[in-house]
């Protein structure tokens, strides 16, 4: 199978830009080992024949149940606020998507 | 006072007759938990004035004596939101997140005049079988606080093992309730996928969490699900089945049932006095009259790949929320955007959280789904057969909650592999969304060994009876830690 080789650094490092983390270079090396380690274990599953068995993502005995589509307001939006880092006038500010000291010209 | 000589009928009874009001009771309850706070470290926050004022208003209002739960002190795991209570999930990256609402099981407490004394110490998100993944604080376990108290709710176990509440909710994605009731000598239940509304549960792994009570007793714990239980519309995964009454039917009797015993939770790694435990409990449900047979869950050994797989996929799923915009952590001096996604992720989640979201990123990644997701999916329907299989001819299982008693505080936290082994005999029961408890049934050197029982999909019914007349049988419950004592 495809995932028998050990993960290595740049493996981790690819997924933790997907996951949106990063790791100082002494942590990267620790997680890579650690995650090395577990990932082994994961293998394991390869040794469990599961041809022809369905897959189960869920285990609850409830299906889709529909509402009447009504709006409410809960007029809740100063008390969500309340928990945002920043805000003003009402909205939740954040920075610029483009680096700002790169953005000055 | 403590709860250690009193349950909850008895204190419903002194409530009722005046003897007690709600706001006496609350007082004492907050002095012990207050004084044991500095040996135990179970709370993360304790609600003296909210309690105060919730327990003020029930007297004023007068004790309904039809309502059991009426001015009762509860406690209340910190991954569970309580509107304008502070909650964590131990995290630094919630540190100062207060909730607009209260989850549905917080509600239905609430409507029955339970009183919310605190929220309980746990795992950063609820991840980990020790609570040392806490941001905040790490707990001790009451019988020797060089232990860890289990986890990931080991506050709510360990507050009520040294008898500072008489219950206090958990959450159980792979033996987070079960296993800190193990270690701490106390009764926790972790009732079937479905049975208790998520609403209001900060998500760790959406198909498995579940909500459960932690308490003393068994009818205690019966009584307390009654409250929690039922359907709710902003849960779909909530069953709309009917609700039975779970203290009814404690009748001490297993005359008659089957019970089945798995090889494979007998195996390697469990340690002897709780083997011992174990084949003492079935002989002891030999001597109420049912029969116990071996019988085998062949897929068992696969569970901790197949939970850790899942769990971690579905953790890194939920965990996208959290990224510095709306609520929770925002890091600072950020020069875009994008740095304010990384770096508050990467500054506000610990370790353990981190690793999580990594196992999970790549098992759901491009060209490794199949291998990994899928193939755990897979075989989470094989180990869901195995239980079928042994349910079609008996009525409950048994075996160890945990391999070990309570292992030493820092003793594992550097081996996250070694630290995902211990819960190789709970997650099983998530997996297959059945429900299980853990009770007291012995000793290892002055530590609680818990009994696992195991039961079918909704069937709490039979989880209570047969754990009601082990207990009746035995005097396990009846021992208590030596700190939380006043004796």
């Amino acid at each position: 199978m495809a995932n028998e080789e050990k993960i290595d650094k740049a493996q981790v490092e690819h997924v933790a830009s997907l996951a949106k983390l990063q790791f100082e270079d002494a942590d990267l090396g620790k997680f890579t080992t650690q995650l090395g380690d577990i990932m082994e274990l994961f293998n394991t599953l390869s040794e469990v024949d599961t041809s022809n068995v369905a897959p189960t993502f869920s285990v609850t005995d409830q299906f889709n149940t529909m509402r009447e589509d009504v709006a409410v307001n809960s007029h809740q939006k100063e008390a969500l606020l309340k928990n945002a880092p920043d805000t003003e006038e009402g909205f939740i500010r954040v920075p610029a998507i483009i680096d700002e000291s790169e953005g000055a010209n | 006072m403590n709860y250690f000589d009193t349950d909850l009928t008895t204190l419903h009874d002194k409530l009722v007759n005046k003897e007690l009001t709600a706001e006496q009771l609350t007082r004492e309850t907050l002095a012990k938990i207050k004084a044991d706070n500095e040996a135990i470290n179970a709370y993360i926050t304790i609600d003296e004035e909210g309690a105060l004022k919730a327990a003020k208003a029930i007297d004023e209002k007068g004790i309904d004596a039809d309502n059991l739960w009426a001015g009762i002190p509860v406690a209340v795991k910190d991954n569970i939101v309580t509107k304008g209570l502070r909650t964590t999930a131990a995290s630094k990256m919630l540190e100062n997140f207060n909730p607009i609402y209260d989850a549905t099981v917080i509600e239905k407490l609430r409507a029955n005049d339970v009183i919310v004394i605190g929220k309980t110490n746990l795992d950063e998100f609820a991840m980990g079988g020790s609570t040392e993944n806490s941001y905040f604080k790490t707990t001790h376990n009451p019988w020797n606080v060089n232990k860890v108290p289990g986890g990931s709710s080991g506050g709510s176990a360990a507050t009520v093992s040294a008898g500072g509440v008489l219950a206090a909710l958990g959450t159980d994605t792979g033996g987070s309730i079960r296993q800190p009731a193990s270690f701490t000598g106390v009764v926790g239940v972790k009732p079937t996928y479905g049975r208790v509304s998520r609403w209001g549960i900060i998500a760790f792994g959406s198909s498995l969490d579940q909500v459960g009570p932690f308490t003393r007793s068994v009818k205690d714990n019966a009584a307390l699900l009654n409250l929690i239980a039922g359907h709710d519309e902003h849960d779909m995964t909530s069953s709309d089945k009917a609700v039975p009454d779970f203290t009814a039917g404690l009748d001490g009797s297993v005359k008659g049932m089957r019970v089945a015993l798995p090889k494979e939770y007998l195996g390697e790694g469990v340690d002897e006095n709780v083997k011992k435990a174990v084949l003492d409990a079935a002989n002891t449900f030999k001597e109420l009259g049912a029969t116990v047979d071996e019988v085998s869950l062949p897929h068992s050994k696969y569970g901790i790949a197949a939970y850790y797989i899942i769990s971690s996929s579905e953790a890194s799923s939920n965990l996208q929320r959290f990224d510095g915009i709306r609520y929770g952590f925002r890091a600072q001096d950020v020069k875009n955007l994008e740095d304010v996604y990384v770096r508050s992720r990467s500054e506000g989640f610990g370790d353990e959280v981190k690793r999580r979201i990594m196992l999970g990123t790549y098992s759901l990644s491009a060209g490794y789904y199949d291998a990994y997701f899928r193939k755990a999916a897979e075989v989470r329907t094989l180990m869901i057969n195995d239980f079928k299989k042994v349910f079609e001819d008996h009525d409950f299982i048994i075996g160890p909650t945990a391999p070990t008693p309570a292992f030493g505080i820092g003793e594992e936290s550097s081996d996250p592999k070694k630290m995902y082994m211990n819960d190789v005999l709970t997650v099983p029961v998530n997996m297959a969304g059945l429900p299980g408890m853990s009770l007291p049934a012995g000793f290892s050197n002055g530590l609680p060994v818990g009994l696992q029982i195991i039961a079918k999909p909704f069937d709490e019914q039979t989880l209570y009876k047969a754990g009601y007349a082990f207990e009746q049988a035995t005097d396990f419950h009846k021992q208590t830690p030596e700190i939380g004592g006043d004796k």
